[in-house]
């Protein structure tokens, strides 16, 4: 699967139309009115980068700017979505917790709290983050300078894929403040992303996920309280930081706001990696990267009906997208106007997440596609949980019976028994999710699923 | 040590934190906590949980009612492998 490196439109992705223009900001900048916020950069220079966003304000009050990432509702961007300000606070306490804890059992030295931004992207389907860091690397620096500065870390650190790293140290070397922030290559894998794996990554070499019965937030890296934010998330606090929450919440809607990179692969004309508001209906995504490949600017069909239509021609092509990635769940082509949002994909086993969106075509039997990923995600297993390495692969393999139209009406059953079987028993969630994903598929593709048990399929008869 | 733990500070109750990572499916705490722990196909330690969403559940954490606390400490302290601690609740 390759996803065209696509270029975000300049004008902004589909989705609710822009808030008025407002005021321009000392020294002429203008918060950005449209959709695209992110990527207005000419291009990855200090230079563009400060021509269209300004400088990042100084971080005087650490808790004004938890407040305002609060009002501004942000979530993380990296798979998990767990609101940012909540662990930026959890740091603070706990970095104050432990210092004064150490100060008074009469400790010489306290505990820095260790920040770290995430551009592993160890998701097979997802390129936002590191298209983020080719193309906007000095929001990444912003965000995690100004998270540091926050929680009171004097440096900070990047664990990124082999491409991020190339363009996030180009970026740091821009700059002075750039010294201030390591750069640590992630090593490919679906696992070597999970916070706790960053932690270990970044104690002991080792990219796996690792036991824990608190936070990192309370203790992480070599016990430290310890801050993983997603690099998207970053970048969106880069901006909140300078334009506010207001700014950001006047893009999206009440429970999503602001913006949210995605990716959008498959059976599209046009795979790219896309801005778009906080909850636009999938349809309108997908319409988009179908017509994009027609020389049509996405942002010229501003007419919601012309929308429709449009949707619902692109669509005809269709036959389900999987939503949040291989942890994710599958949407039936009929159900598509449903928005990317966290409430409305819950039904489906699927969410944000990071964005990810994998376009199932009307020639592709959803058994067939899903059983090859949970077989690639049993495969992904970092080998340390028993319940995992022995659970996922039994569950893959029951599935890919399914696919292969195995005349047993007793898999479907075993797959949901597995799948409760595993969830919850892990270090990390790679077996709550993969179970998710199967379950997921076998409700998507549920008529599909009788037919295979009769020996039939309904793509490839 | 994490027994010790729970007892001097009078908790009223505790959770049985398996390491997933550690367990390796020995098995001697579904022995001494066999109403709290059942084995899976594979011998790994099973909570016996009611059925509840399957998102709510966690367990890795497995509740430990007063009258188990003994045996749970035994448990955490004769795992070959050192894959148990005792939590306390939060």
């Amino acid at each position: 699967m390759t996803v065209r490196d696509a270029l975000p439109p300049a004008h902004g992705a589909p989705g609710p139309s822009a808030a008025p223009t407002p005021a321009p900001l000392a020294g002429g900048v203008v918060p950005p009115a449209t959709t695209a916020r992110l990527f207005l950069a000419a291009d990855p220079t200090f230079a563009a980068h400060r021509a269209v966003y300004g400088p990042m304000p100084g971080i005087e009050h650490p808790n004004a700017l938890v407040d305002e990432v609060r009002l501004s509702g942000l979530d993380g961007r990296g798979g998990a979505g767990f609101s940012v300000w909540r662990k930026l606070a959890a740091v603070l306490a706990s970095t104050a917790r432990t210092n004064t804890a150490h100060n008074n059992s009469g400790g010489m030295r306290t505990k820095r709290p260790i920040v770290v931004g995430n551009g592993s992207e160890g998701e097979p389907l997802s390129r936002k983050d590191e298209t983020l860091m080719r193309r906007a690397p000095h929001l990444v620096i912003d965000g995690l300078l100004a998270c540091a500065a926050v929680v009171g870390a004097t440096e900070a650190t990047l664990y990124v894929s082999t491409e991020g790293a190339n363009a996030m140290r180009t970026a740091l070397a821009e700059r002075a403040d750039g010294a201030r922030i390591a750069v640590v290559v992630a090593p490919d894998g679906f696992v070597t992303g999970e916070a706790t794996a960053v932690a270990n990554a970044l104690e002991h070499g080792v990219s796996v996920p690792r036991d824990h019965v608190v936070h990192l937030s309370e203790s992480g890296v070599r016990g430290r309280p310890t801050l993983v934010q997603n690099v998207e998330t970053l970048a969106q606090l880069a901006l909140i930081a300078r334009f506010g929450a207001a700014w950001f919440r006047s893009i999206g809607t009440e429970d999503e706001p602001g913006t949210r990179v995605v990716t959008v692969s498959g059976a599209v004309d046009a795979p790219q990696v896309i801005e778009v508001a906080g909850g636009t209906p999938v349809q309108t995504i997908i319409a988009a990267c179908m017509n994009a490949a027609d020389g049509a600017d996405p942002a010229d069909k501003a007419d919601p009906a012309d929308d429709a239509d449009a949707a619902a021609g692109a669509l005809s092509s269709v036959r389900a997208v999987l939503i949040g990635g291989y942890h994710g769940g599958w949407v039936p082509s009929g159900d598509l106007a449903v928005p990317l949002s966290r409430a409305a994909l819950e039904p489906y086993g699927a969410h944000p997440g990071a964005g990810v969106l994998f376009v199932l075509g009307t020639g592709g039997c959803g058994l067939e596609t899903s059983a090859n990923i949970a077989a690639y995600l049993a495969g992904q297993s970092a080998r340390q949980c028993g319940v995992c390495v022995n659970g996922l692969p039994a569950m893959a393999d029951v599935l890919s019976r399914l696919a292969a139209r195995h005349r047993d009406a007793r898999l479907p059953a075993e797959i949901v028994r597995l799948a409760e079987l595993v969830t919850g028993r892990g270090s990390c969630s790679h077996p709550d999710g993969t179970a998710r994903f199967v379950l997921s598929s076998l409700t998507a593709f549920q008529t599909d699923v009788r037919a295979h048990l009769e020996g039939r399929c309904e793509v490839y008869g | 040590m994490a027994a010790r733990r729970f007892e001097s500070t009078g908790s009223t109750g505790t959770l049985l934190h398996i390491d997933w990572t550690r367990c390796d499916g020995r098995g001697l705490c579904t022995e001494l906590l066999g109403d709290q722990l059942d084995r899976d196909e594979w011998g790994y330690p099973l909570a016996r949980v009611d059925s509840g969403s399957l998102e709510a559940r966690d367990r890795s954490n497995v509740p430990i009612p007063a009258d188990q606390q003994d045996a749970a400490a035994d448990a955490v302290a004769l795992c070959p492998v050192q894959a148990l601690r005792l939590v306390p609740r939060p």
